[in-house]
């Protein structure tokens, strides 16, 4: 899988940063510590900046080349930020047969982006994920990996993104209020 | 600590208190809270049912792992006396009906039973699909409490454990295991016992043993489903092989994908430590085992055993040439063996009642039972445990319970991107690792996915291909390039662009990538186009000679017509369309124009009138 460097500035606190340094520091001498530090990280900023990479390796005195290495080999490590609400489809077997790649393509047509991708307000992005385990609810999508949507339909797709931007405008509109 | 005497206690304690028939009026109701169970909504309807009975002495709530019909959860079973009744399809509303008028008024709610081919069914137990079944590897699961030590105990748990350290050698081990003929369920079948003893033969200042639990395979969930309903299975036997090898530390690489699995073999873990069953000293001698969890990050060629052996270090997951073994040369350069978790959780059981009980079910080469997660067009999906030997026709058309809506079987793909299909003349094939082989599939970890007349097989092998060009690992060319070449021809054929030379230069290219390939990814790449071009090669030639997709899935080969009898003129498609490719006045019949028309079926799903056919 190709994957993209974030062009978004990094911006991480100091207090991401400490927490991060007091995981490093509990688990380095560990045998084999680099990519549960690396899960922590993600963890910490959401994503894996090149910047938190770098410092990664610093820390570990590795080159940042073995951190970015590993960063771009596993398909959970993140190079650039995810969606407010991210949505990921199952295109595992069972979830295939059933048509989940129409479910897909539903909603990359609505939100007008490809899997992988985030919407330029930074709402939504969308990723087709691996077999969930949920096959018996085939087709399945999920909304940041905890509201499960089963047994889909592609033409049902619209009224769940819907549903989201409606939260989005309620929020807006209770911000504007107070 | 806890000694012998003690666990024993907790297991007599744990039998006469939680799973003795208990006294009429005296309730147990267990909610299955597996991943699949969770998904379909099953936390309010424990909810529910803890408020309910909160007060209520009369009435336990209990969590249970995976109860294995994924089609009907959330599930509930509630148990009074020896009588167990199962609700399925529950949501928080009918909780609190069946709370008032089966736990209070003794009434079982006969609307939410389930119904199996028309008859209703009081539980799981009366039910064709449970009948068929013999379960060794998922026997705890949907029984106990998976967060609960003294439960697992009190079903033997931890019992093979103190055998092996109370009486039995290194060597005693090792031949059990090669005796009860167990072989890998991870998918290539090799002698369990036997790669024990090459591990046990070495002599190594530190020895690991491991457990891959990255199910990779798309489509298969039984390893998540023992881990999260019965972790300790897993934890006894790791630490009996532990035993038998020599080695003082295990991982469990799993899934980050499988949060509940990982949160519960933490428990698990924790719990085992705190009894002295893991950790130093374990059982009060001198044996010391310990296990650490290692979180996989997505990548299926982390299935292979060097590969993840290698991400288990902290590395990239590539894989590296064999010879050396991991039994000679693994983790950390040390003789390691690696099991996979269904694999496992056979061993407590073959120590215990030993190998001739073990052997005695299966065929000649393949012993034991088989974990498959039937999915895809079949009426009950769901984990089902079979002896080896039991035939395709009775998994899916019994136990699976058909296929639905009226349709045909058309092939069951088993092994998922590494296996093949088996069509219809092979339905009565008895299942087991080398009669699979002999067909063009393979057993795999256990996926086992149905097909019917609707899906297209040239479609389904190009499916596969797009995830092993997605998971090769890049480090050897056929692999990275090879399956990137097949994919395109695939695509070429789909898209109705194929010649007949095609077909020729598939198969020479899957031969190259099979022989060539370092892993078992890349060697087991070219199976799903190998098999369905074995079975389905009409498929094909319909694909490429008569440019028509027979099942009607791939895009560009459909052709969209109006009949003209049907069509009242209701202008609704020509709207609709996003290519303008259809005219026509109103209330007259309207025409598609095939040179514009893109092949969206929006046209079809507009039609009120049923006017718009597809071919």
């Amino acid at each position: 899988m190709k994957k993209k460097m974030s062009s978004v500035p990094f911006n991480g606190t100091p207090e991401q940063e400490a927490k991060l340094d007091a995981y490093i520091a509990e688990h380095r001498a560990e045998e084999g510590c680099l990519m549960p530090i690396m899960q922590e990280a993600q963890l910490i900023y959401g994503y894996l900046p090149k910047e938190v990479q770098i410092h990664i390796a610093e820390k570990l005195e590795i080159p940042a080349e073995e951190v970015f290495g590993v960063a771009t080999f596993y398909s959970m490590f993140n190079l650039s930020p995810k969606g407010k609400y991210q949505i990921s489809v199952c295109l595992g077997t069972a979830c295939y047969v059933k048509g989940s790649r129409e479910v897909l393509d539903k909603i990359c047509e609505i939100l007008d982006i490809q899997p992988g991708e985030c919407t330029e307000d930074g709402m939504f992005s969308i990723e087709a994920c691996r077999c969930v385990g949920a096959c018996g609810l085939a087709p399945v999508m999920m909304v940041n990996g905890s509201d499960v949507y089963g047994r889909l339909k592609a033409s049902e797709v619209e009224a769940i993104i819907e549903k989201y931007k409606e939260f989005e405008r309620e929020e807006k509109e209770y911000e504007n209020m107070g | 600590m806890k000694t012998w005497a003690e666990l024993q206690a907790i297991k007599a304690d744990v039998n006469a208190k939680v799973f003795a028939a208990s006294a009429p009026g005296e309730y147990r109701v267990l909610i299955g809270l597996a991943t699949c169970g969770i998904a379909a909504g099953a936390m309010p309807v424990y909810d529910a049912f803890k408020e309910a009975a909160a007060g209520n002495d009369k009435c336990k709530v209990g969590q249970v792992g995976c109860i294995g019909m994924c089609q009907y959860e959330p599930i509930v079973e509630v148990i009074e006396g020896g009588k167990r009744t199962t609700y399925v399809k529950m949501d928080a509303e009918k909780a609190a009906r069946v709370y008032k008028e089966h736990i209070l008024g003794g009434q079982v709610v006969t609307d939410y039973l389930l119904v199996e081919n028309g008859i209703t069914c009081n539980s799981l137990e009366d039910t064709t699909f449970y009948k068929l079944q013999k379960r060794i590897a998922l026997r705890n699961c949907g029984i106990i409490d998976p967060e609960n030590i003294d439960e697992y105990i009190a079903r033997d748990g931890y019992a093979a454990l103190h055998k092996v350290i109370t009486e039995m050698s290194s060597e005693d081990i090792v031949n059990v295991m090669l005796d009860s003929g167990l072989r890998g369920r991870g998918g290539a079948g090799f002698p369990t016992g036997r790669k024990w003893s090459f591990a046990a033969a070495q002599q190594a200042p530190q020895k690991f043993v491991c457990c891959n639990a990255d199910e990779g395979d798309p489509g298969a969930f039984m390893d998540r489903s023992v881990l999260e309903g019965d972790p300790h299975a897993v934890l006894e036997a790791m630490t009996i092989a532990g035993k038998a090898i020599g080695a003082t530390q295990g991982y469990i690489y799993v899934r980050a994908e499988y949060p509940v699995a990982v949160k519960r073999l933490n428990i698990a873990i924790k719990q085992a430590k705190e009894y002295g069953l893991l950790g130093d000293n374990i059982m009060g001698t001198d044996f010391c085992f310990d296990i650490g969890i290692r979180l996989g990050a997505g990548a299926f060629v982390c299935g292979e055993e060097t590969a993840l052996m290698t991400s288990i270090e902290g590395k990239r997951g590539e894989p590296r040439p064999r010879p050396p073994f991991p039994a000679v040369k693994g983790l950390f350069q040390s003789p390691t063996i690696l099991n996979n978790v269904e694999t496992y959780a056979n061993v407590a059981q073959i120590i215990l009642n030993g190998a001739a009980w073990f052997s005695a079910m299966g065929t000649e080469k393949s012993k034991g039972t088989k974990v498959f997660a039937l999915g895809g067009k079949i009426n009950n999906t769901g984990l089902v445990e079979v002896p080896m030997g039991t035939t395709l026709r009775t998994v899916v058309e019994q136990i699976g319970g058909g296929i639905p809506n009226g349709k045909k079987f058309k092939a069951a793909q088993t092994g998922g991107p590494s296996g093949g299909c088996i069509p219809a003349e092979h339905f009565d094939v008895e299942i087991d690792y080398d009669n699979l082989i002999a067909i063009g599939s393979m057993m795999g970890s256990g996926g086992l996915i149905v097909m019917d007349e609707d899906n297209c097989m040239v479609d389904i092998a190009k499916f596969f291909l797009d995830f092993t060009v997605d998971e090769s690992c890049g480090k050897c060319t056929p692999c990275r390039i090879g399956t990137r070449r097949l994919y395109e021809l695939l695509e070429k054929i789909t898209g109705g662009e194929g010649e007949m030379a095609d077909i020729d230069e598939l198969q020479a290219l899957a031969a190259h990538i099979k022989d060539n390939s370092l892993c078992g990814l890349g060697q087991t790449a070219p199976n799903p186009v190998l098999s369905t071009l074995r079975y389905f090669r009409h498929e094909y030639e319909a694909h490429i000679v008569d440019k028509k997709c027979p099942s009607h899935v791939c895009r560009s080969l459909l052709t969209f017509t109006i009949d003209p009898e049907k069509c009242v003129g209701c202008t609704k498609c020509a709207r609709n369309c996003p290519a303008n490719a259809i005219s026509g006045t109103v209330k007259e019949p309207h025409v598609i124009d095939h040179d514009k028309c893109v092949q969206c079926s929006v046209c079809m799903q507009n039609c009120a009138f049923g006017a718009i056919s597809k071919d």
